[in-house]
């Protein structure tokens, strides 16, 4: 089951660069809530400092709240923590080339000690079948490398790897922008089946994709977050006027 | 402009045809028994190898300190160049990255006359005043570690002074392709929630390790031709033993020993023979190091540090 | 959202991780030790042997004090000198053949791989090989032996890294000079080698330097000389030679020289590499652009 997602007062830099100001907003549990804004705007550095990523950089700084069901993620717990419960999924698929397709969806279960053999198996199928991708490699699983899978595949690879590990809340980036119209859309299809189990934050620069599967959509904007509400409203009716300028394409 | 590009075949088909040429004596007269026959000494019925007064000439002891100083040397070598390059790519605070990188440089580029000068004068009193005797306490019941040769000099010294050698190239080419890691790779194993280490170990090591093989490889072959330093605290006895702390000799020592004074057209067939089969070994294993060092690196741009 | 049941492995793996970093510092730690020993010592060893006489005068007689190593320094002068006009010219030309007609063709790989091939070459070999080629069809040894084995020793990495200096010479550069209808593979050529000289010549300072401390290519072709020589036929002392000639003499007189003659070649090096880092990280860049 996922948790909501409560930021407060999130400022994040890079260097001197202030890339993202004073973000409140509220991520509601089991629901999908699309990012959208134009490059630069700041939306992949927000999702980052969810699971804690934006500070793996040597130059980056976080000031700020976060909290993930009730636990503030930057006081009460350790970065290898968070990420653990809060899976990520990349804009380009980075599946890992040396091992088989077994291991790669495994691989965040055998670090955390796994190593119950059936226990495994179950969880590697379970994760695959909600990824969509059992029937496609079931018969190769520990034969094929990672790699060998076409574009699609992988990035369906890299979803169950990050649900293998049951994670509350699935943070993806752009994760169709590298893939080809239909992988795109099992993509969005899959983003449907697994909201209700899991609290999704995707980041997209397709609008059209914000409004087939996020119930709400926050409007990105030089690092300020300019609006958040129900999809439906920020695509018919938006309340500011610089949402309004991005959705009908007067820039970005 | 192609006739200097021909010239590089030249050189190389020359200096092989005359090793092959001036050795042709040796080969003939023992063929390839002349890298392991052992011989017998008339008087003192002890195993001989090479006696250039009575023409046995066997390369089976100068080919046994070639493997033990060289695995010696990669023995202590590779852990540390290992951690090095970890540690630079890995751990290191920027600020440090650059002077510490630069200081491996100049390891590498000191001249190995050098090296053995600071090893006849340094390294072997050390080891003969405080660690040989300490290996002999603590490791002589293994049979590796005889107490009959007081004097520091031996394999011990040759391996330690080969690895101190060594290690900057190991270490230089396993940074090359750890950095040679995409990114993405790093982060997908982190955003399971890894430590560092266990991010090290999944992304990079696991990613990089033909290339780090090949490093290894490529140390080797630098270890096995290597000469100066070697020929300066190896002791420089054709025999064989098997104490670590003995006297011994290696395929290039031996020839910087003897060449020069050798006189007797067989004895210097049998060293130009020694010098070929260096030849052969070393070009066997450059070529596989490269072979591998450029499957890991050969998609990724060189990157500058 | 609770921490999960996992945590009994946490510890281990926060141990591991704490352990592996250490290790990797003690790694380091060790690997630097050596380095600044060697450079104290010789330091030490050597500066209070280096005079005025030292570049000098020629070496004394045992038991004489005093003497220095001028004649190394001359006769390493030489060789040098002698090998940088073979490798430098071969190394170069080849290196303009991968970078500029040859590149991609099998026969350029095949060139690219002797050369690496010639690289891997220990030292002592090339001094077998050219004293066979050399040393003994003239019955003596020479200066000459002894710069033919150190120049052929420069060709791969004058050659590499002149092939890679050219690469990296932007392609803007070369449209330039075609689109100034310059067909002459020759002017065109000025110009690519012209912009990418920064680097070719730091390639050829690499080269230099690294030959400048080689030995056992020399014990059986120079051979080495107690005396002044600045003749090519005949033997000539070389600063790396005399070094080993002395450090495992028994006289502690000559000992002295020995860290001394080290102690200037170690300077020599370490500003060469110094300036090809220096060069490389300003120079072949700023040239390109």
């Amino acid at each position: 089951m996922g948790v909501g997602i409560e930021v407060i007062n999130l400022n994040a830099w890079y260097g001197t660069n202030h890339t993202l100001q004073d973000i409140n907003l509220n991520i509601p549990a089991n629901h999908a809530t699309a990012l959208i804004g134009p490059s630069g705007c700041g939306k992949s550095t927000f999702v980052r400092c969810i699971n804690r990523m934006h500070e793996t950089n040597p130059i980056a700084r976080v000031k700020g709240t976060v909290r993930i069901g009730d636990l503030d993620i930057y006081e009460d717990a350790k970065p290898v923590e968070i990420r653990r419960r809060v899976g990520m999924v990349f804009q380009r698929p980075n599946p890992f080339p040396t091992m088989s397709i077994y291991d790669n969806v495994a691989a965040g279960l055998k670090l955390n000690g796994f190593s119950n053999r059936r226990a495994l198996d179950e969880i590697v199928e379970k994760s695959l079948k909600n990824s969509a991708l059992w029937d496609e490699v079931k018969d190769e699983l520990k034969k094929k490398s990672g790699a060998s899978l076409s574009g699609g595949q992988q990035q369906r690879l890299c979803i169950a790897r990050a649900l293998a590990v049951d994670p509350e809340v699935l943070l993806m980036d752009e994760p169709a922008s590298a893939l080809d119209p239909v992988s795109t859309s099992k993509i969005e299809d899959l983003i449907f089946q697994l909201k209700s189990k899991y609290t999704i934050v995707i980041v997209t620069h397709n609008m059209q994709q914000a409004a087939r599967v996020a119930e709400k959509t926050g409007f990105f904007l030089n690092g300020r977050m300019v609006e958040f509400d129900s999809t439906h409203k920020i695509f018919t009716n938006p309340s500011d006027k610089r949402t309004e300028d991005y959705i009908t394409g007067r820039f970005g | 402009m192609v006739l200097c590009a021909f010239s590089i075949f030249g050189i190389v088909i020359l200096i092989a045809w005359q090793l092959i040429l001036r050795s042709q004596l040796a080969w003939d007269k023992f063929g390839m028994s002349f890298f392991y026959q052992v011989f017998t000494d008339s008087y003192t019925q002890q195993k001989l190898y090479w006696d250039p007064v009575n023409e046995h000439f066997s390369a089976l002891p100068f080919v046994f300190g070639t493997l033990v100083s060289s695995f010696l040397a990669l023995l202590l070598a590779v852990p540390l160049a290992v951690g090095l390059a970890i540690f630079l790519t890995e751990m290191c605070p920027r600020a440090l990255r650059g002077p510490l990188a630069f200081l491996t440089e100049l390891l590498a580029a000191i001249p190995s006359v050098i090296y053995g000068l600071w090893a006849v004068f340094v390294l072997v009193p050390l080891l003969r005043e405080h660690v040989n005797p300490l290996l002999i306490r603590s490791l002589g019941w293994t049979g590796l570690f005889g107490d009959d040769n007081p004097t520091g000099l031996g394999f011990v010294a040759a391996g330690v002074i080969l690895a101190i050698m060594i290690l900057p190239i190991i270490s230089s080419l396993t940074r090359e392709v750890m950095t040679a890691v995409p990114h993405s790779q790093r982060e997908a194993v982190l955003a399971l929630g890894a430590t560092r280490w266990e991010m090290i170990r999944m992304a990079v090591l696991r990613n990089a390790r033909i290339g780090i093989v090949g490093a290894i490889i490529l140390g080797l072959g630098r270890a096995l031709g290597e000469t100066m330093a070697v020929t300066m605290v190896i002791g420089n006895s054709p025999e064989i033993h098997h104490s670590l702390l003995a006297n011994g000799s290696t395929m290039a020592s031996v020839i910087a020993n003897e060449y020069a004074e050798a006189s007797a057209d067989m004895h210097l067939s049998a060293l130009t023979e020694i010098g070929l089969a260096l030849f052969i070994v070393t070009i066997i294993v450059n070529a596989l190091a490269q072979l591998l060092v450029w499957a890991v690196t050969r998609g990724a741009p060189r990157q500058a540090h | 959202m609770k921490i999960d049941q996992f945590k009994t492995r946490s510890k281990v793996r926060t141990i591991s991780d704490h352990l592996v970093t250490s290790l990797a510092v003690i790694a380091t730690a060790l690997v630097v030790t050596p380095l600044v020993a060697i450079f104290i010592y010789l330091v030490y060893k050597g500066a209070s042997s280096l005079n005025f006489a030292f570049f000098t005068q020629v070496p004394k007689p045992v038991g004489e004090p005093g003497g220095g190593m001028a004649n190394a320094i001359l006769g390493s002068g030489i060789l040098l000198g002698l090998a940088s006009c073979i490798g430098v010219p071969i190394g170069i030309s080849g290196g303009i053949y991968l970078a500029e007609f040859g590149r991609g063709t099998k026969l350029a790989n095949a060139v690219r791989f002797t050369a690496d091939v010639l690289n891997g070459v220990p030292s002592i070999v090339m001094g077998v090989a050219i004293y066979a080629l050399i040393v003994n069809p003239q019955k003596h040894y020479s200066a000459f032996s002894g710069g033919v084995a150190l120049g052929i020793m420069m060709i791969p990495t004058v050659c590499r890294t002149t092939e890679e200096m050219l690469l990296m010479v932007p392609h803007a550069v070369r449209e330039a000079a075609l689109g100034l209808g310059v067909p002459n593979w020759r002017s065109v050529l000025s110009i690519t080698l012209k912009t990418a000289s920064p680097g070719v010549i730091t390639g050829c300072m690499l080269a230099f330097a690294r030959v400048a401390g080689e030995t056992a290519p020399l014990i059986f072709t120079a051979l080495g000389n107690q005396f002044w020589s600045t003749s090519l036929n005949q033997p000539i002392a070389a600063l790396p030679l005399q070094i080993y000639v002395y450090a495992i003499s028994p006289y502690d007189d000559w000992h002295r020289l020995a860290w001394a003659g080290a102690l200037v070649l170690i300077i020599l090096i370490v500003l060469a590499v110094s300036l090809v880092r220096y060069v490389t990280s300003r120079g072949v860049l700023k040239g390109a652009s």
